[in-house]
């Protein structure tokens, strides 16, 4: 169980970007919504200890883990799927995988992840992970890392962004999958309908603060029909909608 | 013979473990230490310098020479003159390399001339490595300055890869080529610097026959405060397609010069260069942390990915 405690941010220039956060969050999804610079993304940066908290603390299965290092997260079984995948000049696909994978991991388990992010292993186990794959291609290799953790912890940052011709059910059955094997917890940033439909629970972040946390049932009505705060959100829906 | 291979010189530079197949010719400590010819690749020694003649008969498919240079003596200055006589319509490669290992408190060097002429057709792959180390409490350095002139004939290419994997403490590495028509030239060009290093590679093409084309693609990374110096210059003097590219990581105190240079003598030359020089991103070191390699060990992942 991953819980924050207080937790608040302030950036370089003392911008306030969060503010005494409190969450317990042990369900299979959890899905971060909100709108646009409301702290999303740096709450996953905290939580995975790219950036370290101004203030509180965060405990992972009850241990605090405030002061710990991105490393030290990572191998107590946090993983994190960046919202722009990062390009390495010389590192094949393969190369991440079994990085991501551990020391014992093998090709055909490389292979294995590719496959179900819908991509040909053959075709991608060898390529350089630079500028000739696309955005798209990236973004799923970048899930296939994340897969190939397989963690009791990982955070998806906005994973649906620029997945071309591949469809929601597709990423939606990857999340399925990955909790079928880790049993653990998976928390997705993300502004679709469809991923907060699968979603245990909804965490709703505006201006720096959790501004509603509960069962989808409960939260879901209140974003879609715009009462309340979150005409952006909806207006952001209602467009994507559109455009799907 | 079996002193060749008391270090891993051979090993290092020219994966030798054994003495190889083919045609070959083995220096060690400024002298000719094992040569051997086969019935299209003749190797002889020079009569009026230190080095060797390599005449390789007219269309001679699918052989390779060797011909690495070791020094694990220390205040050993060598220079040598290999010049390779490459007839046409061959296809043929050819592994050199040079490694010092030094035991003593004198520098050891290594200048190794190279010319090729490559005749009509003919397709050559070389490649050479470089590499020193020395015993821990000693304070000789490894120098190594090699030099190759390629003549690229009409239709020839040549594939060039060259690498400094370490430990050479002063190198100036100059390469000169000039192409006829429908002449490639590539070359691929790893170097790595550490404590106080000092590599100058200098390229110069001439691109003097229609439609010859030239792409040199050099990788580097520079540690601690060593210093690099690359400049690479293509003459476009006939129609013809060029691309030099110089990519490097910097870290720590190091500096890294790139100076990619075109000049264009034909309306038609088609030239393009790219240089780039900055360290290792901070989100490639988070990702890796983020898969749980510490941060030295995300940037030996880095660093050997991109030399590699």
């Amino acid at each position: 169980m991953l819980e924050l405690q207080h937790v608040g941010f302030v950036a370089e220039g003392e911008k306030e970007i969060l503010r005494d956060v409190n969450l317990k969050i042990d369900d299979r999804f959890v899905a971060i919504t909100g709108p646009n610079g409301g702290g999303k993304s740096t709450l996953a940066k905290l939580i995975m200890g790219i950036e370290k908290p101004t203030s509180g603390r965060i405990l992972l299965d009850g241990e605090d883990i405030t002061e710990l290092s991105i490393t030290e997260r990572a191998n107590k079984g946090v993983s994190y799927a960046f919202q722009q995948p990062v390009r390495f000049k010389g590192l094949r696909v393969k190369d991440l995988l079994k990085l991501a994978g551990g020391k014992t991991s093998t090709i055909s388990e490389a292979c294995a992840v590719l496959s179900e992010v819908g991509l040909c292993a053959r075709d991608y186990v060898d390529r350089e992970l630079n500028d000739t794959l696309s955005g798209g291609e990236l973004k799923r290799i970048e899930i296939a890392m994340a897969l190939a953790r397989g963690t009791k912890l990982t955070v998806f940052d906005e994973p649906e962004a620029g997945i071309d011709l591949w469809s929601f059910q597709n990423l939606i059955h990857v999340f399925e999958k990955m909790h079928e094997r880790t049993q653990g917890t998976i928390l997705i940033i993300s502004h679709q309908e469809r991923i907060l439909n699968i979603a245990d629970k909804i965490v709703y972040v505006k201006a720096g603060q959790v501004e509603k946390y509960g069962p989808r049932e409960d939260i879901l009505p209140g974003l879609l029909s715009g009462n309340g705060a979150c005409k952006a959100l909806t207006d952001k829906l209602a467009h994507t909608k559109e455009a799907l | 013979m079996e002193d060749l291979f008391k270090t891993d010189l051979l090993h290092q530079v020219a994966d030798l473990d054994a003495l190889p197949v083919g045609a070959y010719s083995i220096r060690s400590n400024g002298k000719s230490a094992m040569l051997n010819s086969t019935a299209h690749i003749q190797i002889t020694p020079k009569t009026d310098k230190p080095g060797i003649d390599i005449h390789v008969a007219p269309g001679t498919k699918n052989e390779s020479m060797h011909i690495p240079v070791i020094i694990n003596e220390t205040g050993i200055k060598d220079c040598v003159y290999n010049d390779f006589f490459i007839g046409p319509d061959c296809d043929i490669t050819i592994i050199a390399g040079c490694g010092i290992h030094n035991c003593g408190d004198q520098d050891s060097a290594h200048d190794g001339i190279h010319s090729f002429f490559i005749g009509e057709n003919s397709k050559v792959r070389y490649v050479e490595k470089h590499y020193g180390t020395r015993d821990e409490d000693v304070s000789g350095k490894q120098l190594m300055n090699p030099t190759t002139i390629i003549n690229l004939g009409k239709n020839a290419s040549m594939d060039m890869e060259t690498t400094q994997i370490s430990g050479i403490d002063d190198t100036t590495r100059r390469t000169s080529a000039v192409l006829a028509e429908g002449a490639s030239l590539v070359v691929h060009e790893k170097i790595m610097t550490t404590g106080d290093q000092k590599a100058v590679t200098d390229f110069v093409a001439d691109l003097n026959g229609a439609n010859s084309s030239c792409n040199i693609i050099s990788r580097s990374v520079a540690k601690d405060n060593s210093h690099q110096d690359f400049t690479s210059r293509l003459n476009g003097n006939a129609p013809c397609a060029g691309h030099t590219e110089c990519d490097a990581i910097i870290m720590d105190h190091a500096s890294v010069l790139a100076s990619p240079q075109l000049t264009a003598n034909n309306v038609d030359a088609s030239l393009i260069h790219e240089a780039a020089i900055g360290k290792i991103a901070g989100e490639q070191l988070i990702k890796l942390m983020s898969l749980g390699l510490t941060e030295q060990e995300a940037e030996e992942q880095i660093v050997n990915g991109f030399l590699k």
